[in-house]
């Protein structure tokens, strides 16, 4: 698991210039001081994490229970309440207030957020199937799956053959992002690559629990 | 330019004034959320130029240690995309063959753009060059100042 976690905002996609002069595709990101609202403990919760939250709040916006607990810890109400699992939550206490300053650049980092949501979805776009032939003969069967499954032998479609359905909306991790830049001041995270999400999503920055890619092998480049 | 008919012309009932449609409604540049990243991205010392003018762009070369500059002169046959992500085509030929390269305007790579000249073209694209050779791939110099 992470040792360090925080929250963000999803601002856009743009490009950057590396020291060699080279273009970067990078995701901005808008982390904003987040407050440690409650800590999980392996003792009392049965694992380790922060529940955080940043930003303001309306406080007619909360109902008695979000109200109470934010109250109880004593730590003015935000956005949201996201928990980020960490390996050891004892370093850290209520109230606490963590930044952007926990990444720097160069920093490896997963990318936790929720897809954008494509509604219902054919097999060639949400399982990449190859769809058929434009010619030959084909008649209104060109995004078609083709065949599901054999004859009398087994006589059925096999439970979890893909096929059409609801594709997106569902959390995503992205692994293994380069942090390009960390900018506590101006409140920013720069993360190489693309980000799940819509803009303005609410994104999860671990630091990455698989080794990245040692260099020169692989698609690191 | 004739008179607009009143069903062409979207102004709002009560508009009393006389402006044009410009003016009624202000057209608001739009804004990229990336801007604050992409703002300091920008170079300030790009000169204006447009599809059909000659460049002369001094590129720099890193050559193991050492840095020089070089120039790639030609005319401008594309300029695309906004913002830093905007690019733009040089093509010349050198030893009878053709070659394009393609920079990014805000590039850091770029020492400096000069303009020749300015051309007189009609189109955005210019693809139409790489038909042709010699006298035919000149593009005539505009004369008039453009306003």
């Amino acid at each position: 698991m992470a040792t360090k976690a925080i929250v963000g905002e999803k601002v856009g996609m743009t490009q950057v210039w590396d020291e060699q002069h080279r273009a970067v595709p990078v995701t901005v990101l808008r982390v904003a001081p987040v407050r440690v609202v409650q800590v999980k403990t392996p003792e009392r919760e049965g694992y380790s994490a922060l529940q955080v939250t940043w930003g303001v709040h309306r406080a007619n916006g909360l109902n008695k229970p979000e109200a109470g607990h934010f109250s109880a810890a004593g730590v003015e109400p935000g956005r949201r309440l996201v928990e980020l699992r960490v390996d050891d939550s004892s370093g850290y206490e209520v109230g606490q207030e963590l930044t952007a300053e926990v990444l720097s650049a160069g920093d490896h980092v997963d990318a936790i957020a929720v897809s954008k949501g494509k509604g219902f979805a054919g097999g060639m776009k949400r399982h990449n199937f190859k769809g058929q032939g434009a010619a030959h003969g084909n008649h209104k069967k060109h995004r078609a799956p083709g065949s599901i499954g054999a004859c009398a032998t087994p006589a059925r479609v096999f439970k979890g053959t893909r096929m059409a359905g609801r594709l997106g909306g569902q959390q995503v991790t992205a692994l293994n992002l380069e942090v390009v830049q960390a900018d506590p001041e101006r409140e920013l995270v720069l993360v190489k690559g693309a980000v799940p999400g819509p803009r303005g999503g609410v994104v999860v920055l671990r630091d990455s629990v698989k080794a990245p890619t040692p260099a020169g092998k692989g698609a690191g480049r | 330019m004739p008179a607009r008919s009143p069903a062409t012309c979207a102004v709002r009932p009560g508009d009393t004034s006389t402006g044009s449609l410009e003016q009624a409604l202000p057209r608001t540049r739009a804004r990229n959320p990336t801007d604050i990243v992409d703002r300091e991205q920008l170079r300030d010392d790009v000169p204006d130029f447009r599809p059909g003018d000659t460049l002369k762009v001094h590129v720099r070369v890193v050559e193991g240690n050492r840095e020089r500059v070089q120039v790639f002169q030609g005319p401008v046959i594309r300029r695309q995309g906004t913002g830093a992500r905007e690019t733009f085509t040089v093509r010349k030929v050198s030893f009878g063959v053709g070659v394009e390269r393609t920079f990014p305007v805000h590039s850091p790579i770029l020492a400096k753009i000069e303009v020749v000249t300015r051309g007189d073209v009609r189109r955005a694209k210019l693809y139409y060059l790489r038909g042709r050779v010699g006298k035919a791939a000149k593009i005539r110099e505009k004369r008039a100042v453009r306003p």
